[in-house]
């Protein structure tokens, strides 16, 4: 068993079980860090680069959620440095992606000032909307910020499918499926987890985007009813988004000990029946 | 063309002088005596001869060989493994391609060294992939020190095994950074890994691994014949031995030069023959692409780490790139920048976003139709890269802009126009 450590954070000191990273000390301390593309479900990747922090000693900022705390270190979290810096990443995502379904992205934005419009005019991230080569979700990776969640979530971390990962590199660095193959003809399993894990809405159940399209989505209005799955016998807990009485959405809680949030086609995308007698009984994958 | 002779001549030494496929030649040169030194002393003695050097880094980084040695001699888990990093891809750089093409047998000489002395019996020689001469004479040397026990299951007789696979890039830059290079090696797709863990710990297949530039493994070989005291002796204090400079753009000799440490950009222009065509000098780009323009009042500064840092200098790879008075030096920046937009890998947001609009401003600026706050934009932007990028290709990609903004005139007006 490692010692634990003990590091100071804004002048406050704060001991952590060896192997906890900045960010879980950080959080022990109620410190409020903006992250995009850490899940505690995942491992960290540490490319948003939003969380950074300044490491006394450090020649450059360390990205929180993944660097580990050690002994002795002293950690700034709110110098002009660290503030400078991740207002830019966030401008950088702001003038280059739709981040109009970011929720989370667009309350970091307010609390460091963003002002995107400083760099406009310059490339953004376009791509066709997916929407047409299955019925359960939708793939608008125009409004992607790269955070590899859904890789991971897709790959070793969660569902070990494999079907997409990033290809090009730099600006031109995207999600794929190998070739830009169409997710029928990709290892997809439609288990929708990279659609759970997604923080910008580039990928969305097929529901919600459609009603989107229309003008319908309201989340004010939704209520969450939670239930167990019915298809098999693992007992996956669903949460079901219900809107208008009608089943917009489901997700799990991420806290759940069995799915830890995740969960396969069946309990993600089949609902339809429940509403009887749809128009969309009949349609295949 | 001969090279100018230079002061001293420690890791040329052999470069024109010997054929480069023959072992009997290099061997008629000193050759694999550091190797049997080695093996007497043992590597303890390596190691501390290698910390009495002062010997850092040839790449770019400047981290201390002994230091770096001792660590992965003492990390834990097996096998360990070292690798010759000649994925030499730095614009303006091409030392490691001159000690390949004109030395080969030198880099075999120093692996088998470092192999013995971390307790590592595989090597990997990583090689730019267009760098096919130098991979040619590589495997040459490779072959036929195996033939001659130098390397294999048994070297000299040591009962230590010890043997060199070569790896040939794919023409990435960023594959060039250690842990882009380890993925590169796992067939996984070229970005950089999160430090620390550092490769004396977590290295390419999460081993311990020794990774050195050529010209950092190169000097090991002269440290051990000589004595790291007398090679510490050379060069100045804050920089020891010798250190290879590639000048180019428009200077009158073009090619690599070894020079002591300490010394000044003024000294590499005259023994390079200086300005070529008798012009005058406009700009210098130190450390290549990743490097930065140098004022041109810190000609006669020495080029000491310590010394450079205070003026935000460093000298990275080596690079000296000398320009004219001929040159827009806005486009030039400009094509650095577009240098990196397309060889950044897109991990992270920073460099993926930063390089791009890096672009996108010195465009305008070049265009003659800027815009009030684009200098304000290209400082905030490459402070944000230097600081929050993953690598080092992130975290560099800007200076040489940033230098531009101190060293020229401003573009506003009708630069380009």
């Amino acid at each position: 068993m490692l010692e634990p450590v003990t590091l100071t954070v804004d002048g406050r000191q704060v001991t952590m079980p060896a192997g906890s990273t900045i960010l879980g000390a950080l959080n022990a301390l109620d410190i409020d860090t903006p992250t995009l593309c850490y899940d505690p479900g995942l491992t960290p990747v540490n490319v948003c680069r939003v969380c950074v922090v300044e490491l006394k000693g450090a020649r450059v900022l360390a990205p929180s959620c993944s660097r580990q705390a050690e002994d002795g270190m002293e950690i700034f979290t709110d110098t002009p440095r660290v503030r400078d810096a991740r207002r830019m990443v966030l401008e950088m995502l702001q003038s280059s992606v739709d981040t109009s379904t970011a929720p989370t992205l667009l309350q970091y934005a307010v609390r460091y000032g963003t002002q995107p419009d400083r760099l406009e005019g310059g490339a953004t991230v376009e791509q066709p909307v997916r929407a047409g080569d299955n019925l359960l979700y939708v793939r608008d990776y125009s409004k992607c910020i790269l955070c590899y969640k859904c890789v991971e979530a897709c790959g070793h971390d969660v569902q070990k499918t494999f079907a997409i990962s990033v290809a090009g590199r730099g600006f031109d660095a995207h999600i794929d499926t190998g070739f830009d193959v169409a997710l029928g003809d990709s290892p997809c399993v439609y288990c929708g987890n990279c659609v759970a894990v997604c923080p910008t809405g580039a990928l969305m159940g097929r529901t919600e985007f459609d009603m989107r399209q229309t003008g319908t989505w309201d989340e004010k209005a939704q209520t969450q009813v939670d239930t167990i799955c019915p298809y098999c016998g693992v007992g996956c807990q669903l949460r079901l988004h219900v809107q208008d009485n009608r089943i917009v959405k489901v997700s799990s809680p991420r806290e759940h000990p069995v799915t830890r949030g995740f969960l396969c086609v069946k309990g993600r995308f089949g609902y339809e029946f429940i509403h009887g007698g749809s128009e969309r009984k009949h349609r295949r994958l | 063309m001969a090279y100018p002779a230079t002061a001293s001549n420690l890791l040329l030494a052999r470069c024109g002088l010997v054929d480069p496929a023959s072992i009997d030649d290099y061997e008629a040169h000193d050759g694999f005596q550091a190797l049997r030194r080695a093996l007497e002393m043992g590597p303890e003695w390596v190691i501390e001869q290698l910390t009495l050097s002062g010997l850092v880094g040839r790449g770019g980084a400047a981290f201390p060989t002994g230091r770096k040695w001792q660590a992965v001699r003492a990390a834990q888990g097996e096998p360990r493994y070292v690798i010759l990093n000649a994925d030499e891809s730095e614009p303006g750089t091409f030392s490691n391609r001159k000690l390949l093409e004109e030395d080969p047998f030198s880099s075999v000489e120093a692996m088998a060294i470092a192999g013995l002395t971390v307790g590592s019996a595989l090597g990997y020689a990583y090689i730019r992939g267009e760098y096919t001469t130098a991979t040619r004479y590589l495997a040459t040397a490779i072959d036929a020190a195996r033939e001659r026990g130098y390397l294999g299951a048994d070297v000299l007789g040591s009962g230590r095994p010890f043997d060199i696979e070569i790896r040939r890039g794919g023409g990435a830059y960023i594959c060039g950074e250690e842990t882009s290079l380890f993925n590169s090696m796992e067939g996984l797709r070229g970005e950089p890994r999160s430090k620390p863990p550092f490769p004396v710990n977590v290295g390419v297949f999460r081993k311990p691994t020794l990774i050195n530039n050529v010209e950092t493994l190169v000097s090991v070989q002269p440290i051990l014949l000589k004595g790291g005291e007398a090679f510490a002796q050379l060069g100045v204090p804050g920089f020891t031995g010798t250190k290879l400079f590639c000048l180019s753009g428009h200077i009158a000799h073009p090619g690599v030069y070894e020079a002591p440490g300490g010394t000044t950009l003024r000294a590499l222009l005259e023994m390079a023959g200086g300005v070529a065509n008798g012009r005058d000098l406009q700009a210098v780009l130190m450390g290549g692409a990743a490097g930065m323009f140098v004022p041109l009042e810190h000609l006669d500064q020495p080029l000491i780490p310590s010394a450079l840092t205070p003026l935000g200098l460093t000298i990275g790879s080596g690079a000296v790139i000398i320009f004219d008075d001929t040159v827009d030096m806005w486009e030039v920046t400009r094509l650095i920048a577009e240098f990196f937009a397309e060889e950044s890998c897109g991990q992270c947001v920073p460099c993926r976003v930063g390089t791009k609009r890096q672009v996108e401003i010195l465009h305008r600026f070049t265009m003659g139709h800027g815009r009030p706050d684009d200098e304000q934009l290209l400082q905030e932007i490459g402070a944000a890269m230097g600081d929050a990028s993953i690598c080092g290709l992130g975290q560099t990609a800007a200076w040489a802009v940033l230098s531009a903004l101190k060293v020229f005139p401003s573009p506003s007006g009708d630069i380009g126009a």
